[in-house]
């Protein structure tokens, strides 16, 4: 620790959070933290958790139609794996003094966001092996970074998340190898899945450095310890190998290996599309929050009948000991 | 609990109390916290423990505690209760001649 900052009565609660940051530490739930360190970690766990629960629903429209039984599975073993990675999330969230009820309400409110990312339909089963692939692969990129955040419980979650997205994606890139090696019909329907995933992928991860909002406030606090475009870059890197492995086309003609720069340069994003979505207007929006909100409220007998039981339980255990 | 901003509400989600989740990881480990839970019952929350952070084997037991019966350190109170300031508990403290070898 840092001894000219400390005073005869010990560094302040704000020094004391400076030195934590700066010594690469974790902060811990009681710690003391900036209000706007507070906001910004409840407002990015929120967005994360409310992701994972809604990107149930992609994915989960296609476990009936599932083409065999082990792809069926498989598939209903990872939409379960989204709705606990949601859980590990709400968990870690509720540690900066904010309830489940609060957020389940800011998100059917719409007062808080998920990833544009699950506003996208999934047409075909392609669809299934390409949100596996990319998607999640994007998300792994992001998440891997996210395993050194500054804010403890977020930072453990990730840890958990990060051991379980490893088999999302390989499942979904296994999906992707069958289809490209199947029929001429079914190469076609894993590239037209590819062409519609590709740039809502590489959008998903945030908006370029120079117009995000947040990145340098994140940066300073040890929040976030990569920026969008860095991850961006690694994503495309990791990805492109892959796509030229299934023989398929990345949908853009910009895409070129940089020998210079080590990396792979790609076009440009189509940045006023990703905000159209983000702000309600993407294909599925409405949907999406519609469906959350209505298996919320179709849940309510179930929460009143459990909390019934659990009274009644809890009296017939007084009644025998008295 | 230990990891939560306060200590004196029980948050609750549609009326379900909060439980914190312990796992042993295998035979001769202790229980690690791994979260926390939401559930009407111990019971309920057994079984949601098991379901959120138990899927792929990570555990062979499970603890829940009611997120209220914990009670926790001050985390401002941490140098008076937490200081090292007694060197003479390390074994470090004490210097023996390299011919006693080790002891």
């Amino acid at each position: 620790m840092e001894q000219s900052t400390v005073t005869a009565a010990g560094p302040t609660p704000a020094e004391r959070f400076d030195q934590l940051i700066a010594a690469g530490e974790k902060i811990e739930p009681r710690d003391w933290m900036p209000e706007a360190y507070r906001r910004t970690m409840i407002r990015q766990i929120a967005q994360h958790a409310h992701s994972e629960v809604i990107g149930q629903q992609p994915e989960g429209n296609w476990i009936t139609r599932a083409p065999s039984l082990r792809r069926k599975a498989i598939l209903v073993a990872k939409v379960q794996d989204e709705a606990g990675h949601g859980l590990y999330l709400y968990s870690a969230c509720e540690t900066l003094g904010i309830s489940r009820d609060e957020l389940n309400d800011l998100l059917h409110q719409g007062r808080q966001k998920y990833s544009s990312i699950f506003n996208y339909p999934t047409l075909s089963w392609a669809d299934v092996g390409a949100i596996g692939w990319l998607v999640d692969g994007a998300a792994i990129a992001n998440q891997v970074a996210l395993t050194r955040t500054s804010y403890g419980p977020y930072a453990r979650a990730m840890v958990r998340v990060c051991k379980e997205e490893s088999f999302h994606q390989r499942q979904g890139f296994e999906i992707m190898m069958t289809l490209a090696r199947g029929s001429e019909a079914q190469r076609e329907m894993a590239q037209d899945a590819l062409n519609r995933w590709w740039w809502p992928s590489l959008a998903m991860l945030g908006p370029p450095d120079e117009q995000s909002t947040h990145t340098e406030q994140s940066m300073q606090w040890g929040i976030k310890v990569e920026t969008n475009d860095e991850i961006r870059q690694k994503f495309v890197d990791q990805t492109v190998p892959q796509a030229q492995f299934l023989g398929l086309a990345v949908p853009d003609p910009a895409l070129a290996w940089n020998e210079e720069r080590g990396h792979w340069d790609f076009g440009e994003i189509d940045w006023d599309a990703f905000w159209e979505v983000v702000r309600g207007n993407g294909p599925c929006n409405r949907e999406r929050l519609a469906h959350k909100v209505k298996a919320w409220e179709d849940g309510a007998w179930v929460r009143e009948a459990a909390l019934a039981h659990a009274a009644k339980q809890e009296g017939r255990g007084l009644a025998a000991t008295a | 609990m230990t990891d939560r901003a306060t200590t004196t509400s029980a948050p609750t989600v549609g009326g379900y109390p909060l439980w914190e989740v312990f796992v042993r990881a295998k035979r001769g480990l202790n229980h690690v916290h791994a979260g926390s839970v939401h559930a009407p019952d111990a019971d309920t929350a057994l079984q949601h423990a098991r379901d959120v952070y138990t899927r792929r084997a990570e555990g062979v037991s499970l603890w829940v505690v009611p997120s209220a019966a914990i009670v926790a350190s001050d985390p401002d109170g941490r140098d008076d209760w937490f200081g090292d300031s007694k060197p003479y508990r390390h074994p470090t403290f004490y210097t023996i001649p390299d011919e006693v070898g080790h002891l």
